[in-house]
């Protein structure tokens, strides 16, 4: 009794959150779901910039190549990195509630809002790393490959370094959204359908509006929003600006945390 | 110490656990005993602070669960629902509980020894038997190398051997003077390992006594007895305050009294007796009689249905 009273005592809430912190990244290393992610996530951005360089730089006209984001085209892997990388966020979460393991989580760590920022920080540390990287090797990839003179742009070109970082911004983001809906959600199923559901529906439903709320609405729409950080120059005049539309892409992320923050420690588990 | 008062538990309609009192004092197995759906892994889950209660409360050693920093140094628990993701390794579920709480990388290589699981340890959970899955949530539950461990239905599913060790383990963990609290509901395990027993029975509180306690207050323990003068016998015990009833012309069914008390009378009397024998009813016996028509899930032939969990 002494023992263990003394421990408790002497146990610091930093080395509790440190120690937390570090359960957290052991869960996320030692599951297969997560290497898939990341390797989906990886393989999807530097091989579509290959595939990319190799069969569609040669052939645009001169009227396409000044009109093309060639960051943007660059990261046409996000569009599948993006979804593994949000249903990671998922996982992260969900995964324990479908298993059960969550009885053993809450049970080693009754603060269960201390958990849930553990996952977070855990997540947005790992998915930032990979995006950012991925971003980054899709860039030099489609730089090294794409055919002659066609469609370069240099890091000091205005916006490239910004938009191939908020490739991988945009990914740490959706995994937080990911995450978030996973909380209030808890099975896995529903809480990824609710994620595809956020990302791709609310375009589809915008393009039904009479087009005067789709100018007002549509910049604000999840993906519209977030996807301006990794656009280096802006040829749509009714889109956010990069970091405006990022800082709206985040709250989206907030929202879904907060209330999944909420609901942790108001639900039996 | 385990203490538990006015615990109540609602879920919409159901009301699964009932302004339950009881204390589980250190240094012995208590049996948490009740039938199917009685209540006892809500109540476990409440001692853990995984549910909330609609009202009361419970305390470990003498503090909310959740008011512990690193509660696995408090509690060990065993849940009888599944807390082990199938893709890990027992090995690696280890690693993270025990960063949790910091503890040490050595005490999780010391549990996968002392529950027999460091050959397997590297191998996914998910393909682990029933009983090595025991082993893996039993080992969880040492980790911390609590004061207090609590079981929920430890045996289910598991072999003779396993059986064995787990009930020479919860001995041997209560020898050192820790608090142990086990539910089951069966009451010939209990028998063999429970000091103290808490019986419950839709969600509400039936006993909370020692073996022997329950089976003195049995209402079916009788004495038997057979004499050609059954007559006269039982006039003489009725004098002596016994419960006398004829059962045929030369059997007598005794209650109140004790066999040696019996033998005493007839033979200062010059009686013959023929049969004079004491019957206790089985542990089994009184369990049913206790929590009769508060078994929730039961089978129109008398069979226990399936457990819901």
């Amino acid at each position: 009794m002494d023992i263990t009273a003394t421990a408790e005592t002497t146990y610091s809430p930093l080395t509790a959150a440190v120690n937390v912190l570090r359960s957290e990244y052991c869960k996320l290393r030692t599951v297969r779901s997560t290497f898939w992610a990341l390797f989906t996530a990886v393989a999807s951005n530097v091989g579509v910039a290959a595939l990319l360089a190799i069969f569609v730089s040669g052939r645009l006209t001169a009227n396409q190549k000044a009109t093309t984001d060639v960051v943007r085209l660059t990261l046409g892997g996000l569009h599948i990195s993006q979804v593994a990388i949000g249903v990671l966020g998922v996982l992260v979460i969900s995964s324990e509630y479908s298993t059960g393991m969550i009885r053993a989580t809450l049970s080693a760590v009754p603060r269960r809002r201390l958990v849930l920022a553990a996952k977070t920080a855990v997540l947005t540390a790992v998915s930032l790393v990979i995006g950012i990287a991925s971003s980054f090797a899709a860039y030099f990839t489609f730089q090294a490959m794409r055919s002659g003179n066609s469609l370069s742009a240099a890091l000091g070109d205005p916006g490239v370094l910004r938009a191939v970082v908020g490739g991988g911004l945009y990914l740490g983001v959706i995994g937080l959204l990911g995450l978030g809906l996973g909380a209030i959600i808890r099975a896995p199923a529903g809480a990824i359908a609710a994620l595809l559901g956020v990302m791709f529906v609310p375009p589809l439903l915008s393009d039904l509006l009479p087009n005067s709320w789709q100018t007002a609405i549509g910049p604000y729409l999840p993906l519209n929003a977030g996807g301006q950080i990794y656009i280096a120059s802006r040829f749509d005049p009714n889109t956010l600006a990069p970091w405006t539309g990022l800082g709206v892409f985040c709250l989206y992320a907030a929202a879904a945390l907060a209330i999944g923050v909420f609901l942790i420690n108001h639900r039996d588990a | 110490m385990i203490e538990a008062i006015g615990l109540t538990k609602r879920y919409g309609a159901t009301l699964a656990v009932d302004e339950l009192s009881f204390t589980v004092p250190p240094g012995q197995v208590t049996g948490f005993l009740g039938p199917n759906g009685a209540g006892k892994s809500t109540t476990m889950r409440l001692i853990l602070g995984l549910d909330a209660p609609t009202a009361g409360s419970v305390t470990v050693n003498g503090k909310p669960y959740t008011g512990y920093r690193r509660p696995l140094l408090e509690v060990g628990a065993l849940l009888e629902a599944k807390t082990v993701h199938g893709g890990r390794s027992a090995y690696n579920h280890l690693k993270w509980l025990a960063l949790s709480n910091g503890i040490s990388g050595s005490r999780v290589e010391q549990v996968l020894g002392q529950v027999g699981l460091r050959t397997v340890a590297r191998k996914r959970a998910g393909g682990f038997s029933l009983g090595m899955g025991q082993r893996l949530g039993i080992a969880a539950a040492l980790l911390g190398d609590p004061k207090v461990l609590m079981f929920d239905e430890p045996v289910n599913g598991l072999d003779p051997e396993g059986v064995l060790w787990i009930r020479n383990l919860l001995k041997s963990l209560a020898a050192e003077g820790r608090t142990v609290f086990i539910s089951s509901h069966l009451m010939s395990e209990m028998a063999l390992t429970a000091d103290r027993l808490i019986i419950i029975g839709r969600g509400r509180l039936i006993a909370d006594t020692t073996i022997e306690d329950l089976l003195q207050g049995a209402s079916g323990n009788h004495i038997r007895v057979r004499s050609p003068e059954a007559g006269e016998l039982a006039r003489l015990l009725t004098a002596h305050g016994a419960g006398v009833a004829r059962q045929g012309s030369d059997t007598l069914r005794i209650t109140g009294t004790t066999s040696d008390a019996v033998g005493e009378i007839a033979r200062s009397n010059g009686l013959t007796l023929r049969e004079l024998s004491a019957h206790q009813v089985s542990l089994e016996d009184r369990y049913m009689e206790l929590t009769n028509g508060s078994a929730d899930y039961r089978a129109a032939d008398g069979e226990h249905a399936p457990a819901r969990n």
